[in-house]
């Protein structure tokens, strides 16, 4: 027996206590839905976890009724000191049920137990005891003096940190006195339906938070809800662009966290064996379904080799295999229509020249998996240096000098993350400077804090989330109707009249 | 004997250069009373996609350039401005048909507000910026970064104020800037481009075009060059096409604004146009 | 060739890797030349690996492998040879109450008590091989090594001709840390030279760094490749006296050498992580450590060792768990 072939060590499911069918959340009790429920699968085993509630247009329009009375009513009348009290008790309960969430998080998405346990619940927790604080000091937050919410919020989150993603939305939102629809994606409804239930043992007024399920026409009716105050959205760079020209015209607020095609710039004097984790936790980090992943590997020409050479020695240690098992490194593949994806574009990749690699492991029988791969002799014109692979494939440049580094990594649309590599202060500095992208990483990779901004330049999406700048998502100055960025004029008609005279007084 | 005046030509701004549209075309400013001021080069797309072409070039310079060079750079145009006012005070007079006393408090207050937006330069990152306490060994540092090219249509119904209004605050953090003039009060725009070329803002940083808003913006629009929409000026086009070309390649959009405060200084309006870069280090003493 | 004709020979890889003569300015340009290491990504790394989960058929090896891979430790200024001679039996016979239980690596001890170790162990002293138990001395004036480099020399020859099987000595941290890597190199290879035997073999040489002394992953990186370059067959963290002592990232660290240097010669470096490994759970994290990092051939005597002595019992408390399915307690085990 070989010792690397370490003994299952499965996560029991025992703490999970299911029910077979969800339905959708709104003002505070679970109710049904009336478009047609749909199933969601463990990606591991294709076995179905439960049957969920599919909110057809009138469903959203009860949940956005209901954030609407519960803002009226409520919320947006309850102090911050109190806000703030809820936000922290539902930290608690998350810290509480951490090993729960986690167990159900790992079972609907696909991702490690390893990742949600140690990552996405903690931070889950982190998130909302960050922006509990904020409730009562929004004074501070940057939009000046008693600043405003801005009303119902619709939130769109992506299927690849369910629960992060659900935090990084309804924490902000509510801390600064909005209240909110949200919809999970449709292939990972469970854990948000389980915070449902932390929310009533939190004893949250009822409509403050609402949570409907669904697919694309459910996220398409919140965003297109007259009653709409903000969209945010979290998700593909396409969909993204639908949401800014359905919003256009209106007098709706939006942010948008997109896609990326990260540059990871590794110098040659970069501490190596540490770049070689980074590399390795910037592409395979929940099986690369990240979109700030590090998916284009930019090294130095001159020890291009070398990196190449301990990076398939590194990726020979990965375990592949089932989520709930500690030890393991990469998951399962959230969806097929995911790994369809995946394929075609690794296909793609090969036919156009590059040479692919994978270490030998073994892909159980069912569910959805792919294997960590990496692919050489990759040019900037492939698809695989492009287009966003949102996998766990790798597509490795090279460069000669920093000049030639930054040039190929700000080539792309995209402009979420980047990583840099190397032992030299004053370069990492500079090289930060001059990338484009939200959130640059040196010497490290992939790491996320709830006091930390993260978003992107370009297509990868406009606006912040965590941190202060996250609050100004929802907030608006005080006695101000607008504010600068992206909201209309409500007479804005009316502005051809306007004389030189009166703009000169 | 009254002497025969000498009238300018008025030309586009691009790129440091004054050149007459590529089409040819030009079009007539008028007075408030429908006389004859000067014919205006009435800018196409093709001059839009120079002007883009300019911009870009120019942006990593002047974006670059630190904070105290852009502040003084930006206040060197408040003082030419001002050795200039009896010009601009009488263009506006003619062609808004306002008085001397009006026109002057016009010239005034852009020429302020220019210097109120200069001392913004070396200060809005430091008040709009964050030093991030993470948890964890790490140095977590959030800046604002000029957006890049930004696209703006002017207030149309201002010849200079509104003009300096949207212009100065989109330059403080180092964006460059093509700008659609006011359609009907373009005669400012072009003098001001006149200070541009004679002060220290190197060309391309700010590109004047002067035509028609309607038909150039589309192009800019939709160009995937451009990174941020301005529509401040923008309320009598039909702004919404504008708003969902843009979101082809998730342009910053700015709707457009009414009222008599259009446009009034605000640190928004820098941020409005700028990108929150967010750093981590790793942080050990062994 | 006589006693005194006897040339300082280094490690040969290590001449021809350096094309020439090892200098201070040579060993300076290359130990310098080495990549840095980033201290939050090596120690995040480590974590990573002590969060393996060991459990059932997996936990069962390698709590019987953490044994083979001892070194039973006592280096006490009030040891003496019955204490030694205890220590001695406990190595022969760790688990009284179960004859399954395999035998420690070695045993080690200062150079003095080594005599006692060998008699004790009779039939049992493996003299180099990896059947049965070797007896390692610490040397060169363990644990300062602020002694002159004759005292350091002849401490570590009378160990040898008392019997010892390996040498643990200490590298001069004074020297390493004022930049005089020339100085520490050409003890190290004296040392080695001293471990001669009469018969031209040499006792195996265990280079300690303590690394708690020399504070930062770079310096431990360096002295690693020094010690590897100078002809050291293994590399050993602490002497168990200075605090910190092993750590998971030092050893890390320190393995991530031996595995370079075995990509760059094709040789085998060891590596014994000493001082502050107690528990059974600690040990299997660093089995991890070798496994996933160097490879499980590592896993053996020759080329791994635990320097520890109360980790022993929890090891033997944990196999009886495994065994009976209850929990044991302190006194169903030996103290020594």
């Amino acid at each position: 027996m070989s010792f690397l072939d370490y003994a299952p060590a499965p996560e029991s499911t025992a703490i999970l206590n299911l029910k077979s069918d969800y339905g959708l959340f709104i003002n505070g009790e679970f109710v049904d839905g009336h478009g047609t429920p749909f199933a969601t699968i463990s990606p591991a085993t294709e076995k179905t976890i439960a049957t969920i509630a599919s909110a057809n247009d009138e469903d959203v329009d009860r949940a956005v009724a209901a954030a609407r009375r519960a803002y009226d009513k409520t919320w947006s009348r309850m102090s911050g000191a109190d806000r703030g009290k809820y936000l922290f008790r539902i930290a608690r309960l998350v810290q509480e049920r951490a090993r729960e969430l986690a167990v159900a998080e790992s079972l609907d998405n696909g991702k490690p137990i390893k990742e949600s346990r140690d990552v996405d619940v903690p931070l889950v927790a982190a998130w909302f005891f960050y922006y509990a604080g904020w409730a009562d000091k929004l004074d501070y937050a940057g939009a000046g003096a008693n600043p405003a919410s801005l009303g119902v919020a619709g939130q769109i989150i992506p299927w690849n940190f369910p629960l992060l993603m659900l935090a990084w939305k309804i924490a902000p939102a509510l801390a600064a006195g909005n209240t909110v629809v949200l919809k999970p994606a449709e292939t990972t409804p469970l854990t948000a339906l389980l915070f449902a239930e932390i929310l009533q043992q939190a004893d949250l007024p009822p409509g403050v938070v609402n949570i409907v399920t669904g697919a694309g026409a459910t996220g398409s009716a919140i965003v297109n809800h007259p009653d709409v105050n903000k969209v945010a959205f979290t998700g593909s760079t396409n969909v993204g662009r639908g949401i800014a020209r359905a919003i256009a015209g209106t007098d709706k607020r939006v942010t948008l966290e997109l896609g990326g095609k990260a540059a990871n710039i590794v110098f040659d004097d970069a501490p190596i064996d540490q770049a070689i984790e980074g590399i390795v936790n910037g592409i395979f980090f929940n099986q690369g379904h990240v979109c700030c992943a590090g998916s284009r590997l930019l090294v130095q020409e001159s020890i291009h080799d070398e990196v190449v050479d301990r990076l398939k020695e590194r990726l020979s240690t990965l375990r592949l295999g089932d989520p709930l098992d500690k030890n393991t490194d990469i998951g399962a593949v959230n969806s097929a229509a995911q790994l369809d994806r995946i394929r075609t574009l690794s296909d793609i990749g090969e036919a156009e020249g590059a040479e692919r690699w994978s270490p030998d492991c073994v892909i159980p029988t069912d569910g959805f998996w792919f294997p960590p791969t990496i692919f050489t002799n990759v040019s900037t014109s492939h698809r695989i240096a492009r287009d966003e692979v949102f996998g766990p494939v790798l597509s490795v440049l090279t460069f000669r000098t920093p000049a030639e580094a930054i040039a190929k990594a700000n080539n792309t649309p995209y402009g979420l993350s980047a990583g840099i590599w190397s032992d030299k202060g004053s370069r990492i500095l500079a090289v930060a400077d001059k990338l484009r992208a939200g959130v640059i990483w040196a010497n490290t990779f992939n790491r996320f804090d709830p006091a930390s901004p993260f978003g992107g330049y370009k297509e990868s999406g406009y606006g912040r989330e965590g941190g202060r700048h996250g609050l100004a998502a929802y907030l608006k100055p005080a006695g101000t109707a607008r504010t600068v960025t992206a909201s209309p004029a409500s007479d804005a008609t009316d502005s051809a009249i306007t004389t030189t005279k009166e703009s000169a007084k | 004997m009254s002497r025969l005046a000498v009238p300018k030509t008025y030309k586009l701004y691009i790129g440091g250069k004054f050149p007459r549209s590529e089409s040819g075309r030009t079009y007539e400013v008028v007075t408030k009373r429908g006389a004859f001021l000067a014919n205006a080069a009435k800018a196409s797309r093709k001059d839009a996609r120079d002007a883009v072409v300019a911009a870009r070039s120019a942006l990593s310079g002047w974006a670059n350039a630190t904070p105290y060079n852009r502040g003084q750079v930006l206040y060197r145009i408040a003082e030419l401005l001002e050795g200039r006012r009896a010009q601009f005070v009488d263009e506006i007079v003619s062609s808004e048909g306002v008085s001397a006393s009006a026109a002057t408090r016009q010239v005034d207050e852009a020429i302020d507000r220019w210097v109120w937006y200069a001392g913004w330069a070396d200060k809005y990152v430091q008040v709009t910026g964050n030093a991030n306490p993470v948890s964890g060994p790490y140095f977590n540092l959030s800046v604002p970064e000029p957006t890049g090219v930004v696209a703006i249509v002017a207030p149309q119904d201002s010849s200079l104020l509104g003009l300096v209004s949207v212009v100065a605050p989109a330059l403080v953090a180092g964006n460059t800037v093509v700008v659609i003039a006011s359609e009907r009060l373009p005669l400012s725009a072009i003098s001001l481009s006149e200070v541009l070329a004679t002060s220290d803002v190197p060309g391309g940083v700010v590109n004047i075009l002067t035509g028609s808003a309607g038909e150039i913006t589309p192009w800019l629009a939709s160009h995937a060059d451009v990174n941020a929409l301005d529509l401040t000026g923008a309320a009598a086009l039909d702004w919404v096409d504008l708003e969902i070309a843009a979101a082809d390649t998730l342009k910053r959009v700015l709707r457009p604004e009414g009222g008599t405060d259009l446009a009034a200084p605000s640190l928004d309006r820098i941020t409005a146009l700028t990108e929150t870069k967010t750093v981590w280090h790793t942080k050990s003493l062994i | 060739m006589t006693e005194t004709q006897k040339a300082l020979v280094p490690r040969p890889t290590a001449l021809e890797l350096f094309d020439g003569p090892v200098t201070d300015a040579s060993l300076r340009r290359y130990l310098e030349g080495i990549p840095g290491v980033d201290a939050v990504g090596l120690e995040q790394r480590a974590a990573n690996l002590g969060s393996r989960s060991i459990k059932t058929t997996s936990k069962k090896w390698a709590l019987d492998k953490i044994i083979e891979l001892i070194d039973l430790t006592t280096l006490e200024g009030a040891d003496t040879p019955g204490k030694v001679r205890s220590l001695v039996a406990k190595a022969i016979t760790p688990d009284a109450s179960d004859s399954s239980t395999p035998r420690v690596a070695a045993v080690c001890v200062y150079g003095d008590m080594v005599p006692y170790a060998v008699e004790a162990l009779g039939v049992h002293h493996a003299k180099g091989t990896d059947s049965g138990i070797n007896v390692a001395a610490v040397a060169t004036a363990f644990p300062s090594g602020r002694a002159s480099l004759a005292i350091k020399l002849s401490d570590t020859a009378d160990a040898v001709d008392a019997g010892a099987d390996e040498i643990d000595m200490v590298i001069d941290r004074g020297a390493f840390l004022s930049g005089r890597y020339g100085q520490v190199y050409d003890e190290i290879v004296a040392v080695k030279e001293a471990c001669r035997r009469s018969d031209g073999s040499y006792a195996h040489l265990k280079v300690i760094l303590e690394t708690g002394e020399l504070n930062t992953y770079d310096n431990v990186r360096r002295a690693s490749w020094l010690a590897i370059l100078a002809g050291g067959d293994f590399i050993k963290t602490s002497t168990g006296k200075v605090a910190p002592a092993a750590t998971l990232p030092v050893t890390l660290s320190m393995l991530e050498v031996v595995r370079d240097w075995h990509r760059l010669t094709g040789e085998k470096i060891g590596v014994k992580p000493a001082g502050g490994i107690r528990t059974s759970k600690d040990a299997i994290k660093y089995l991890v450590t070798v496994a996933e990092t160097v490879g499980e051939e590592w896993l053996q005597p020759h080329l791994f060792r635990f320097g520890a002595s109360s980790l022993l019992n929890d090891v033997l408390l944990q196999r009886q768990k495994m065994t009976t399915g209850h929990y044991s307690g302190a006194d169903y085990v030996t103290i020594d």
